[in-house]
């Protein structure tokens, strides 16, 4: 029996031997893989990427104080982008599935119809949900849209649920009895993150607070989005990343908000559109920052005059 | 001559295969069309080899041209002058057109056969200016008598490979027209729908619930389905049938299993898309997620019971009904006026007032389609009235025009109070559905009042309840026409006719509908609609003002006399008369009308003498358009 964190090496080796970068999770909180600047960012414009990454999603509501086998208020993800989708992206997944010992002749495997929409990113997809005896364990997506924009190349997204697939592969009852690694469980790992943040997120997050948080990072994220809209040249430089951190950051505190209840029924939509609007204008500024810039390699053999414009970009 | 096609894609969504099958059979005259959840296949006997030959007659100059004219018209046919006929003073040239061989119009025509295919959502995949279709298409299979017809579509070139079951058969083999379906056979594919169900079914050996929508999903889902039962603890049945039905059913895919009184059985009956499960695992695997999906269900019903429907109503002020509305507070408040309105007894206010808190609990944040219902459910285990209780159960029916009307009159009235509420709510806010877009599915709403106020017959002033909103009011009397046009089946022109002389009470409008559909057949009917429309147009053209009283002594001896008679004594009888023999007395008055029409002049200069004629008249069409304007009614002659 492979332990979680096999699973883990063994589905990076997979997508790695399938010519993916293999990324370390993003280091801010955020409730999907998709919302990381390596799935967001990169599925636009025109240039092929393949990338996997687990990456730890936060999703205040679902939070079950530890109490819920099945519920978490944080669970990981594995990530992978394959952009442009190649021709035997099923294979190569059912491959995937088939590299952490499902022996597919003996089990049933069933595409269904589940596409796929986040409103706050302006994103949008169709695909699957991958059924295996049952239990969904992998959302598969075709991008069509991300940040209002149709994309130049259409990317597979494949995201694992993976506590759910170990704990089928392991066949347990509960996320918490997942064993980690030899002689230590899921729960041992986790379960003090899963009561702790329930408690804050629920009942003691100080809901003045966090909305003064969710306006400091909106107003930050809008003060760089005008800035860059005002660049005539120079543009690469300009630091949408972290503008884009800043999108994140709100995002994770409106899920906060959330959870806690106190958004009002009239302020929720309104949310939701603010958080997109600036989700939105990152993405398009990246879409023409991407289009305005030239290669790393290019830039070296720039004459003079473009080359002490650019010289901190390396 | 025989063409196969098949459409080699990623999962097509089940519930899409059928209508693209019917338009991919639509192309020609003799095709079959199947499909599994990989591929469309299209297969066609009796094609020619070529389109017949055709004559073209070409029109060339006048007979009386010039020499060189005349030339040139035959030198640009290509023939000698000899060769020219003349028809009609012209020159001419029946040109001869071989016809196109079947094969080079296909290779033509198939491409974009394929991708109009009309899809409800369709995607993009080779790039953004690439073609649209459900999923990305990875080959095609086109033959004609077994040769290849050469094209390409979305970057794949079509051949004679298939390909089999993902896993039961091999990824790619060569087919022909009539070795096909025993091909995919030997590859994991049985290729007809009708066959996957009729496997399905032949190997249920236990009693299931009967689920058409569920198999039809089922059948559709798979190119190989194998059916497995499977078990769960018995203790689950001791949660509500409704929710361990709707977990197996949406959640699951399984049909449920019950015993012979009809009560659920602790077993499910599942379909895999593969051909046996040796080791048990797929059996284990659905009983694994079922146990759990059962068990998140117990934790929500537990965790809701620490507080009542009651002491949970204010969380509805956190409720959201729509955004330009207000909350599910609000909409509870109104609600319990309108069910007052409606004389609704103390059980149906008091489940007014609760109708809408089961929204706040988690078992229905889990399984929204359960809304109302798992309200019904908590509202008995609290112990509230029965009545209650079966109200707010119901009053989301009819969920669809096919679906039940609620069972009692107090959820008869709620679920009238709450669509009521959501179509004047919408309505004043400008919510208003078009003819694509029905958000809040409002046509449902307004259908289902209709309805429930036909079905059982309870006497609502619906017309008055739309009155202050114009588009409101439209909005209802397309819904009733509808329901009574397209559901029920009556003609078109009697509803018309019923809906001019007014809608008021439902009930009425029906007994009206039912009298003119009994009468129509008769003789005398038609013709005196043809005559009321007569009536109806000539005091239009004449301008006529009501008002001035009609004098008996006005009245000229003969028809115009005689009419006014047959007039006075169908009027008494017709007040004591149900609509149906009062429409048959309306119609007798045929002869004398068609008389009057045949001997009597109305439009006579003298003016008091055609002013009492027209008021006869008017007369005699305002008293009898109260079942039915008459005039809407489309006659023949």
């Amino acid at each position: 029996m492979d332990y979680f964190q096999d699973i883990i090496f063994k589905l990076k080796r997979y997508w790695a031997d399938r010519g993916c970068i293999i990324q370390e999770p993003l280091d801010l909180e955020v409730g999907a893989g998709t919302m990381c600047p390596e799935t967001f960012l990169r599925v636009l414009g025109d240039k092929p990427y393949r990338v996997a990454y687990v990456q730890p999603s936060r999703r205040p509501a679902d939070g079950r104080y530890g109490e819920n086998p099945n519920r978490l208020y944080k669970h990981a993800q594995l990530q992978v982008i394959l952009k442009p989708s190649p021709a035997d992206v099923i294979e190569q997944y059912l491959g995937s599935l088939e590299a952490i010992g499902i022996d597919l002749s003996k089990h049933d495997i069933k595409l269904e119809e589940d596409n796929w929409e986040a409103p706050t990113l302006g994103a949008w997809g169709v695909g699957w949900q991958v059924m295996l005896d049952g239990l969904e364990i992998t959302q598969f997506t075709y991008f069509q849209q991300c940040g209002g924009i149709d994309l130049e190349l259409v990317p597979a997204e494949i995201t694992y649920g993976l506590e759910r697939l170990t704990a089928f592969l392991q066949g347990k009852d509960s996320v918490y009895d997942i064993e980690w690694t030899d002689g230590v469980t899921y729960g041992d790992v986790r379960f003090k993150d899963e009561l702790q943040y329930s408690v804050y997120n629920f009942e003691l997050a100080d809901i003045s607070i966090l909305w003064k948080l969710f306006e400091i990072h909106e107003t930050e994220a809008q003060r760089l989005l005008f800035l860059y809209r005002g660049l005539k040249t120079n543009k690469q430089r300009f630091p949408l990343l972290p503008t884009y951190d800043q999108v994140l950051k709100c995002s994770n505190i409106f899920n906060t908000l959330d959870a806690r209840g106190a958004i009002s029924v009239t302020e929720r939509v309104g949310v939701i559109a603010r958080v997109r609007k600036l989700a939105v204008g990152v993405a398009e500024a990246w879409v023409d920052q991407t289009a305005n810039s030239v290669p790393a390699s290019s830039i070296l053999s720039r004459d003079r005059e473009g080359a002490v414009a650019e010289g901190t970009v390396q | 001559m025989n063409l196969l096609l098949e459409i080699g894609s990623e999962e097509i969504p089940d519930w899409m295969i059928p209508g693209a099958l019917d338009y991919l059979r639509s192309h020609f005259p003799n095709a079959q069309a199947d499909g599994t959840s990989r591929r469309l296949t299209l297969r066609v006997t009796g094609l020619p080899e070529r389109e017949a030959d055709r004559e073209e007659l070409v029109q060339g100059p006048a007979i009386t041209a010039p020499p060189q004219a005349v030339q040139g018209f035959a030198r640009k046919q290509n023939v000698a002058v000899e060769a020219l006929t003349q028809a009609h003073g012209k020159y001419t040239y029946t040109k001869q057109i071989p016809g196109r061989l079947t094969r080079e119009i296909l290779a033509e025509t198939l491409p974009s056969i394929i991708l109009k295919t009309p899809w409800p959502k369709t995607m993009y995949w080779t790039g953004k200016t690439g073609p649209r279709f459900i999923r990305p298409i990875r080959w095609i299979v086109a033959l004609f008598n077994d040769e290849i017809l050469p094209f390409e579509v979305a970057g794949v070139q079509s051949g004679n490979l298939s390909s089999g079951h993902r896993r039961l058969g091999l990824s790619s083999f060569p087919v022909t027209f009539n070795n096909y379906e025993a091909a995919l056979r030997e590859n994991g594919v049985i290729l007809s729908a009708a066959a996957r169900e009729k496997k399905i079914i032949d190997e249920i050996h236990v009693r299931i619930k009967p689920d058409p929508a569920l198999m039809h999903t089922l059948v559709y889902l798979t190119e190989f389905p194998t059916v497995i039962t499977g078990n769960f603890e018995p203790e689950y049945l001791k949660l509500p049938a409704e929710v361990l039905v709707t977990v197996m059913r949406y959640h699951q895919k399984y049909f449920s299993v019950e015993h012979h009184d009809g009560s659920l059985a602790p077993h499910f009956v599942a379909v895999m898309n593969t051909a046996s499960d040796p080791d048990g695992l797929v059996q284990h695997g659905n009983e694994r997620v079922l146990r759990a999906r059962f068990n998140d269900a117990r934790f929500f019903w537990d965790a809701d019971q620490k507080r009542t429907l009651e002491q949970r109503l204010p969380d509805l002020a956190n409720v959201t009904f729509q955004a330009k509305i207000g909350t599910y507070l609000e909409k509870t408040q109104r609600i319990e006026g309108f069910v007052a309105i409606l004389d609704g007894s103390d059980h149906a206010l008091r489940a007014a007032r609760l109708c809408k808190v089961d929204l706040t609990t988690e078992l229905v944040k889990e399984f929204t389609e359960l809304q109302g219902v798992i309200g019904g459910l908590y509202a008995l285990a609290q112990g509230e009235h029965q009545e209650v209780a079966t109200a707010i159960y119901d009053h989301y029916k009819p969920v669809s025009m096919e679906d039940t009307i609620p069972r009692t009159l107090a959820g008869q009235l709620l679920s009238i109070a709450d669509k009521f509420d959501t179509l004047l709510g919408c309505f004043n806010a400008g919510l208003i559905p078009t003819s694509s877009k029905d958000p809040f599915a409002l046509r449902r709403a307004a259908q289902g009042i209709v309805k429930i106020a036909v079905e059982a017959k309870l006497r609502i002033p619906v017309r008055a309840f739309a009155e202050k909103n114009l588009p409101l009011r439209e909005f209802m009397r397309e819904r009733i026409r509808y329901y009574f046009k397209d559901l029920r089946g009556f003609a078109y022109d009697e509803v018309n006719a019923v809906l001019a002389t007014g809608w008021t009470e439902l009930v009425d409008v029906e007994a009206r509908l039912l009298a003119i559909q009994a009468v129509r057949p008769t003789a005398d009917f038609e013709p005196l609609a043809a005559a009321f429309k007569r009536i109806s147009n000539i005091l239009k053209q004449a301008a006529h003002v009501p008002g001035a009283a009609l004098s008996a002594a006005l009245l000229e001896p003969g028809p115009e006399t005689a009419l006014y008679i047959a007039f006075e004594q169908t009027r008494h009888k017709v007040k004591q008369l149900p609509y149906q023999e009062a429409l048959a007395e309306v119609a007798t008055l045929r002869p004398a009308v068609d008389l009057f029409f045949d001997k009597v002049m109305v439009n006579v200069p003298d003016a008091a003498l055609r002013a009492n004629r027209l008021a006869l008249l008017h007369a005699l069409l305002t008293e009898f358009s109260t079942i039915a304007d008459f005039s809407e009614i489309v006659t023949n002659s």
